[in-house]
């Protein structure tokens, strides 16, 4: 139908447009974009952070919490009204969730930026409520866990008046807000991948991961990210001079907790980081893993037959990304590494959530986070 | 991305007045939210349970079909509940459409292009829409506004207060409820306050700032409202707790099921289950 040169014009004049638009706006996903079983998903990724976030704050701030945390949301709320102009004449959107997990921490953070992104979903259509969930995730549960601990590693030792909170308070805006983008650009790009018509036809969002990352993430990563980063800059500086014991709250537990978890397994994250980014490698070993041959293999092998429930098993499930390549990359070493980075997330989360539940109410909180 | 007309115009305007002009919008769109919830209407009669569990049953139903026409005759049926409800006829189609083509549908034109399948237009420059693209443009949109409005239908005919004495029936957490409450009084509060501040700061000005000012006002703005809040925050603390609050509330339920309720759930929960099954 269309030559690969035409398609990579026409992307270019598209990607183009979007930028105009999406630089206006935070990522707010509408009804109608994820289908049902991602809409869901994203529900039951945000569960355990709510549930996180409300015990943490009943823990912490008791009844004095219920009118601070409502009034927090309700300036979240006010702060995503407000157009901050960037250099370049456009302006752009912040979300205010930087802000609120420096002031408070990321768990309470999340409930504040979830009730303001409720209120807007309800009353303004801004946002989706099916999305309601992947939403929450984006925007609520990532940039405040993000921007709080780049923060956080920025700002350990230094004094309240110190220019590297700026810096930490601008940086962990930025990068929030971009991996939140790219997080939006994975729900909206495995939409086509996985929920199609019969004939072929995109039921919901219809680009491809090739198309939906670059496409958030660069507007986002140029414009409101930046947008985010200098906000929270610029509030962390102002209340430097007018209000300095607000940041002061979630100063002390941070430090003490940072002590303790972070040094030991930083050369873990490290390794962890090399082992992704070599996985690649792993494509150039040629042949298959001993016990892993497909029922067609293990013909070849030399048994000569295929045992009957082996085959009848074996197309039992379609796996989406089967061989841990993603097509729609259209490069197998990316793919690769994509699956790697979905693997450990998806791992990670379910790890986590086993020692959440396991742990509960066994009464070890650590310092008095 | 907004799917309601836009309350954030792209003009080339000073900041101060943009968000001025935002701010503006959101009162007005708030009062007017209360004065439809007052009208005598099919849907302001009805129960508020029934009403969110509807709203919730439709949603899912939409988001779930796999057929154009199960989508375009739900949001036929909101344009006709709506105009049972005393809403203006043009009020919901104005607020979705006004906005959706510049959102929405620009981000998704690219798709008519570039959907592989059967052509069914062949425009100059070798371009050609597709069966397929055109298809998947009508299900996003179809899918998005029919979304959009039934949200607002909801919000435009009950009060706010009264959803959240139906979502407390409905499990959500009491101390959710309670936050939800006082958030939305508190966002009309500062939204106030920062009109305020906006206008205080305009009529002080002659002339442009440059993009730095600007950034550096509405910091200076955002941090103060961030300490009001927060000051504030205490002293409701206080009032309420001199009042008897101590960390759990009590929402009073008024609510009863007249038969009239029960057979527009009946009706709706069935053209939902309709929904599903035709669209599957």
């Amino acid at each position: 139908m269309f030559t690969q040169s035409k398609r990579v014009k026409l992307l270019i004049i598209y990607y183009g447009a979007l930028l105009l638009w999406l630089s206006t706006t935070a990522m707010h996903i509408p009804d109608g974009y994820l289908s049902p079983a991602t809409c869901i998903i994203m529900f039951l990724i945000a569960l355990p952070f709510w549930i996180i976030g409300i015990r943490k704050i009943r823990e912490k701030l008791n009844a004095r919490s219920v009118p601070l945390i409502a009034l927090l949301s309700a300036f979240s709320f006010v702060i995503m009204m407000f157009n901050f102009p960037i250099p370049g004449g456009t302006t752009a959107h912040a979300i205010g969730a930087t802000i609120a997990a420096i002031i408070l921490g990321p768990e309470p953070a999340t409930i504040v930026v979830s009730i303001a992104l409720l209120i807007q979903a309800l009353f303004f259509g801004d946002g989706g409520i099916t999305a309601y969930g992947a939403n929450c995730f984006n925007m609520a549960i990532t940039v405040p866990y993000i921007a709080y601990a780049i923060y956080s590693a920025f700002s350990k030792n230094q004094a309240l008046t110190s220019n590297r909170r700026l810096i930490g308070a601008f940086v962990g805006g930025w990068t929030g807000v971009t991996v939140a983008a790219f997080f939006a650009g994975v729900e909206f790009g495995i939409q086509p991948l996985l929920f199609k018509a019969a004939d072929g036809t995109p039921l919901y969002a219809p680009y491809p991961l090739s198309v939906t990352i670059p496409a958030m993430i660069i507007p986002h990563a140029l414009i409101a990210s930046v947008a985010e980063g200098i906000l929270a800059a610029l509030v962390v500086a102002y209340l430097q001079r007018s209000n300095i014991s607000v940041l002061e709250a979630a100063e002390k537990p941070a430090v003490l907790a940072e002590a303790s978890g972070w040094q030991k397994l930083r050369a873990l994250w490290i390794v962890l980081v090399v082992l992704i980014i070599a996985s690649p490698l792993g494509l150039l070993a040629p042949g298959t893993a001993f016990g892993e041959w497909g029922a067609d293999e293990l013909a070849s092998r030399g048994l000569g037959y295929i045992p009957a429930g082996l085959q009848k098993l074996s197309g039992l499930w379609g796996a989406p990304f089967a061989d841990y390549n993603l097509p729609a990359l259209g490069n197998a070493n990316l793919g690769y590494v994509f699956s790697a980075v979905m693997g450990i997330v998806i791992i990670a989360i379910v790890a986590w959530l086993f020692t959440t539940l396991l742990t509960a109410g066994s009464g070890s909180k650590k310092s008095n986070r | 991305m907004e799917t309601t007309a836009p309350v954030r115009p792209s003009r080339r305007r000073n900041v101060l007045e943009h968000s001025l002009h935002g701010i503006t919008e959101t009162l007005e769109h708030a009062l007017f939210a209360e004065e439809i919830s007052a009208r005598a209407g099919l849907f302001q009669s009805l129960d508020a349970r029934v009403k969110v569990i509807s709203t919730l049953a439709l949603l899912i139903s939409v988001s779930f079909s796999r057929s154009l026409w199960v989508i375009a005759s739900i949001y036929l049926l909101t344009l006709l509940f709506a105009w049972t409800s005393a809403i203006p006829a043009d009020y919901l189609i104005k607020r979705v459409w006004l906005a959706l083509p510049f959102f929405t549908g620009l981000i998704v034109v690219p798709a008519l292009f570039i959907t592989p399948g059967p052509a069914l237009f062949h425009l100059p420059l070798g371009l050609v829409i597709t069966v397929t693209g055109v298809n998947t443009v009508l299900f996003l949109l179809l899918r998005v506004s029919t979304s959009v409005s039934l949200t607002l239908l909801l919000i435009l005919t009950t009060p706010w207060n009264t959803v959240l004495s139906a979502l407390s029936v409905l499990r959500l957490p009491d101390v959710l409820i309670l936050i939800l409450g006082m958030t939305y009084r508190y966002i009309y509060l500062l939204l106030h306050t920062a009109n305020d501040m906006f206008l205080s700061r305009k009529s002080r000005m002659v002339g442009r700032l440059s993009t730095s000012e600007n950034q550096r006002v509405l910091a200076a703005i955002s941090g103060t409202l961030l300490s009001k809040s927060l000051n504030l925050s205490s002293e409701v603390y206080l009032a309420m707790q001199s009042r008897g609050f101590r960390g759990s509330s009590i929402t009073l339920k008024p609510f009863k099921m007249k038969p009239k309720d029960w057979l527009w759930l009946f009706i709706f929960l069935a053209i939902a289950a309709l929904a599903i099954f035709l669209g599957r």
